[in-house]
């Protein structure tokens, strides 16, 4: 089975995380970037469903990237935890691609790689729309069961739990199909020294869009069917007022005095 | 006027609050056609009038409600070539962005998530960033299809009353393959919904494991309850209660944090609330610095006292 695992390379949610002010877009070279928190469940599911299978020897877990040169860093994470291979989908027209367009790149690159189970994360930290897996679905014609908090892989049956907002449904698709799975699906691990080290030795290609008989003019900024009009700062909030609870009284209570300031902001 | 296709959010034809948020939006850039898919399109009649559904085309081919979103998709890409919509707007919940998502490739369309707010010309609001930046965004190519979030605008009421048309779908093998096998409806709290609700009180590391506080602090003020990442990894409170980068995205009038230090994956799904108060032992929390109101102290004593105070001067 060959299992492709998407990954995103995004700015660290925890850094500075800003925009380009030329063109609106989001600023990837000038922030510290790292393989998106949530992919790392992605590949978690796709190293489980390999250690599972009949024969491992049989299937292939690769990392997929499309990103910038630092992109790389994202499948080599992947690498790292214990997935097989990889291919960073690398070239200058790539830059200001939309989610369409991303799942165009992300569709062709899927279809050469011959995929039999796609695995997504629930959203990228960064645009965190969690609309690609939904679309690349749509663009291959593959079935798409996504959002999971438990995956089986049973044969040619991929089942999943979600956890939605009224129900807990089972969810289930043939393969080969799409999967994204959510934060709850499992315990991501942690590269160990030995995975660190044999990750320098695995295979990692780099595609252009030619690579993918892809053109410039479908990607890319230009082909971008959003436009960011504005971009503003949300000013810092200004400081509130903190009290200590302390046993002096009512005045001192800090439950009087949070009640007292929800009254006066009329929220009883 | 041209036409505005609103995809109605419902159970059992009890129509949601987002959906008159988005017939509201609607009205905005043209006249509201409100799609219902599943039973009950006569229960719901009353609420899709009041907020100005100027017709209401049900779909009640029942493949729309057995197999994940692929057949919605589809349906809607139909009923969008009869009516030709100047905009597409749909809830943004996971389901609501995957019929999205699958449409703005059918449709050629550019898609919009997120968004807090729609004005004239289909321009959009988003907070991004944790909140840390507002972005105004707008679709250049296709129908624009947005995907609105909760509180993104506050229901006006334009009565009308709509005609139902009955609208016959096609539904390919290709949409029938991700089948929906079980469903267990989730025990109701009798709170309001997380991302609806007016007022959220969450909870944290710092209950220790023990909701009751928040929760009964919650009651008194008609709040919903929800709760940081440490609490749900913890174990102490259902994952679908997570505020946060990987939970969900609020904006309440009021935000009452206890016991959460306020780290960015906690901010992100909370940052943009109208009024943050925060009750923590630790002075030092990061919360604090988003604050209107914080009271340094032990939530398991100041909320039970804060309660007791709070319906006493309700009553």
């Amino acid at each position: 089975m060959k299992i492709v695992v998407c990954a995103k390379f995004v700015p660290d949610a925890t850094a500075d995380r800003r925009f380009r002010p030329e063109d609106n877009t989001v600023d990837r070279a000038g922030v510290d970037g790292l393989l998106s928190e949530l992919d790392e469940y992605a590949v978690e599911t796709a190293l489980t469903v390999k250690e599972a299978a009949g024969d491992p020897g049989d299937t292939v877990v690769t990392v997929l990237t499309v990103g910038p040169e630092q992109a790389a860093d994202a499948v080599k994470k992947g690498l790292q935890m214990g997935a097989d291979a990889g291919v960073h989908v690398l070239d200058d027209a790539i830059h200001g691609s939309d989610a369409v367009a991303t799942s165009l790149i992300l569709a062709k690159a899927l279809a050469k790689l011959e995929a039999d189970l796609v695995v997504f994360g629930m959203g990228s930290t960064d645009g965190s729309m969690g609309v690609v897996p939904a679309m690349v679905s749509e663009r291959l014609g593959l079935p798409a069961v996504t959002l999971g908090s438990d995956v089986t892989v049973d044969g040619q049956t991929v089942r999943i739990r979600r956890d939605g907002d009224t129900a807990s449904d089972t969810i289930e698709g043939t393969l080969p199909l799409v999967l994204s799975v959510s934060d709850q699906a499992n315990e991501p691990r942690y590269p160990s020294f030995k995975g660190i080290m044999a990750a320098k030795k695995k295979p990692v290609e780099t595609w252009s869009l030619a690579d993918l008989e892809l053109s410039a003019d479908q990607v890319g900024g230009s082909a971008a069917w959003t436009e960011v009009v504005e971009v503003t700062a949300r000013p810092p909030r200004t400081a509130g007022t903190i009290v200590t609870d302390d046993d002096s009284g009512p005045a001192g209570s800090g439950a009087h005095q949070l009640v007292e300031f929800l009254s006066t902001n009329k929220f009883l | 006027m041209s036409n505005v296709l609103v995809l109605v959010d419902h159970t059992d034809g009890q129509v949601r609050k987002t959906t008159a948020e988005l017939l509201t939006i609607a009205r905005r850039l043209g006249d509201p056609v409100a799609v219902f898919v599943g039973d009950g399109v006569q229960d719901a009649l009353p609420a899709l009038g009041q907020y100005g559904a100027t017709k209401v085309v049900a779909l009640t081919n029942p493949e729309l409600t057995q197999f994940l979103v692929a057949p919605k998709a589809e349906a809607l890409q139909q009923v969008a070539a009869k009516v030709e919509p100047a905009a597409i707007l749909i809830s943004s919940n996971a389901e609501g962005k995957e019929i999205a998502a699958r449409l703005a490739v059918k449709l050629e369309s550019g898609l919009i998530t997120d968004a807090v707010d729609v004005q004239e010309g289909a321009v959009t609001t988003q907070s991004v960033f944790a909140g840390n930046y507002t972005v105004q965004a707008k679709v250049t190519h296709g129908t624009p299809i947005i995907t609105v979030k909760p509180n993104a605008a506050t229901p006006e009421a334009a009565e009308t009353s709509p005609e139902v048309e009955e609208f016959d779908v096609t539904i390919s093998d290709a949409a029938k393959t991700a089948r929906i096998t079980d469903s267990k409806p989730r025990e109701a709290t009798g709170r309001p919904e997380l991302t609806e609700a007016a007022i959220i009180v969450s909870g944290g590391r710092g209950t220790g494991g023990d909701f009751g506080p928040v929760e009964a602090f919650a009651d008194s003020l008609g709040a919903a309850v929800g709760a940081s990442r440490a609490a749900v990894d913890s174990g102490w409170y259902p994952h679908a209660y997570q505020v946060g980068q990987t939970g969900k995205t609020v904006s309440p009038q009021l935000y009452v944090a206890a016991g959460i230090s306020g780290a960015i994956q906690h901010r992100a799904g909370m940052q943009t609330s109208k009024t943050i108060v925060a009750v923590n032992k630790d002075e030092e929390a990061p919360i604090f610095e988003l604050v209107d109101f914080g009271v340094v102290g032990d939530l398991h004593k100041v909320l039970p006292a804060a309660t007791e105070e709070v319906i006493k001067r309700k009553s």
